[in-house]
């Protein structure tokens, strides 16, 4: 039942949000502050995860393979298609889920509580579509660009594991990687980033705009906004990789 | 002018406001009275429309505020400046910014013009150059003001203080309470406060609200509400020994 109405919630909510914005400049000017806290502000801790991620699945697919009848090049092919697949587009957007996701509910949590969104309505601007959309529209255009950037990095990582733990040489892991390649798995993987992204930033932006109370229940929002948008995540993964990839 | 007419408010099944019918003028300091949890805010929210009322209506001058949709109250909105209790300053915008938004949102103004209404503003609270100050980095008293010069930025016919002066000195208060009433008559503005400072009532009460058990209760000014016979209302005004002493 609480779930039925807050379905509810986030649908009118969501209507509120995308509508055309009061000031089309300031909605340009907005989402540019937000591709700096949403993105570059991300980037860091998305190519250390990428590297070291890559580095662990390259190891671990070259120790597994202990059948001579199996080349050596295969290494770098499975490590591909697991990072394009699912590593980058699903975990990496799990954890900006909790980095951006608990951000913005605290953010528009505590806007909620200190009257700030009061203040906005008051003055007769729509709080939902000002706070909300550029961030939705921020996400949904730079998460794709941090996605291929972790594949870049987890594949290079991969790369580097091999190398240095000598177990597969460069040439074959290269010659892997080139294998059989399906350019859609690309487009695949950024189709799913784009739906999380939207995901993380609607779910987070509603549980922070539900917020009332104070201090104790902007962290509450925040906790259920990571929730929520992770648990979304995984089902939606699951339902575009049946009907993207079946 | 703003006046509500009839007005029912209820969470649930708790009434908060119970057919309340009053006047505010223009010019004036209009002052909503009352103990705390009686309904205040709740009436103040009501008249801007933070709350929807379940029955009654909300006139602007001759505007019915309570029947018109988002975009309408629009119109109305940008004539509307409102003090928060807290504030509410935007905080990731510096003092400047904050007085400048609803003119970067409602006007066709130059970034100069808006530069200098901001400062006109702020040297209308007495804050020169606090322009670049963020509000984690104001006082109590300081972001009382801020939120006064953002609130009166856009020229409002119409403005609402919830608790301006609560949690200040009573020199801050006095300070805030003298500002608040000097710019009603500068600019003709109708003024609506929530208070329950004795201080400001007896000082600024061009005309006063009582609101006791979510019903209006009583209504007059500030020499009126020292002679009244009223029993809720003597009792509210003179609840300390000190008052009681006065009198
Ligand atoms: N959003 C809400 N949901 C449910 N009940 C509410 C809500 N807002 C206010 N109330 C109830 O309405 C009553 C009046 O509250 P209000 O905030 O108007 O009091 P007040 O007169 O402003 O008090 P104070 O002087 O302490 O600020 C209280 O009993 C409160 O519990
Ligand atoms: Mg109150």
């Amino acid at each position: 039942m609480k779930l039925l109405s807050d379905i509810g919630k986030y649908l009118l909510l969501m209507k509120e949000v995308f509508v055309k914005p009061d000031k089309v400049r300031l909605f340009f000017r907005q989402m540019l502050v937000e591709f700096q806290n949403l993105g570059t502000d991300s980037l860091g801790i998305v190519i250390i995860i990428s590297v070291f991620v890559g580095a662990v699945v390259a190891l671990q697919t070259a120790y597994n393979i202990d059948s001579p009848l199996i080349p050596l090049t295969m290494v770098g092919f499975t490590t591909r298609q697991s990072i394009i697949l699912e590593f980058s587009p699903t975990m990496i957007s799990l954890v900006l889920a909790g980095k951006v996701g608990s951000r913005i509910a605290s953010e528009i949590g505590t806007m909620r509580v200190t009257e700030q969104i009061d203040a906005l309505e008051v003055m007769g601007i729509n709080p939902a579509n000002f706070l909300i959309q550029p961030k939705v529209f921020a996400a949904v255009i730079i998460n794709p660009i941090l996605i291929t950037l972790s594949i870049g990095f987890a594949l290079f990582g991969g790369w580097m594991g091999c190398v240095l733990t000598g177990s597969v040489t460069s040439n074959d892991y290269i010659t892997g990687l080139q294998f059989w390649f399906e350019p859609f798995t690309i487009t695949y993987a950024l189709i799913k980033t784009s739906v999380f992204a939207f995901i993380i930033t609607s779910v987070s932006g509603f549980h922070g705009y539900q917020t009332k109370g104070g201090a104790l229940e902007v962290g509450n929002a925040s906790t259920k906004a990571v929730v929520y948008s992770s648990i979304l995540i995984i089902i939606s993964n699951l339902i575009l990789t049946q009907l993207l990839l079946a | 002018m703003i006046r509500a007419q009839e007005i029912y408010k209820s969470f649930g099944d708790h009434l908060v406001l119970n057919n309340v019918t009053v006047e505010f003028h223009k010019g004036k300091t209009n002052l909503i009275i009352g103990q705390s949890g009686s309904g205040k805010t709740v009436l103040m929210k009501c008249l801007v429309g933070l709350y929807g009322i379940d029955q009654g209506e909300i006139l602007y001058d001759a505007r019915v505020f309570s029947k018109m949709t988002f975009r309408q109250k629009r119109t109305i909105r940008k004539e509307i400046g409102m003090l928060f209790q807290g504030g509410a300053l935007f905080d990731y915008m510096t003092v400047e910014e904050n007085i400048m938004f609803p003119l970067t949102m409602f006007s066709d103004m130059t970034l100069q013009k808006r530069k200098e209404r901001a400062d006109f503003c702020l040297r209308r609270v007495n804050l020169e150059n606090a322009n670049k100050l963020m509000p984690s980095e104001l006082s109590g008293g300081m972001t009382k003001r801020v939120a006064i010069a953002r609130a009166i930025s856009l020229n409002p016919a119409y403005l609402f203080c919830d608790e301006p002066n609560s949690g200040l000195d009573p020199q801050t208060a006095n300070v805030i309470d003298n500002l608040i009433s000097e710019i009603t008559r500068e600019f003709e503005i109708t003024t609506i406060i929530n208070t329950h400072d004795m201080n400001s009532v007896v000082e600024i009460g061009d005309n006063i609200a009582f609101i006791y058990e979510g019903q209006l209760w009583w209504e007059g000014d500030k020499h009126q509400i020292l002679n009244t016979d009223n029993k809720e209302i003597n009792e509210f005004v003179f609840a300390s020994e000190l008052t009681r002493k006065l009198k």
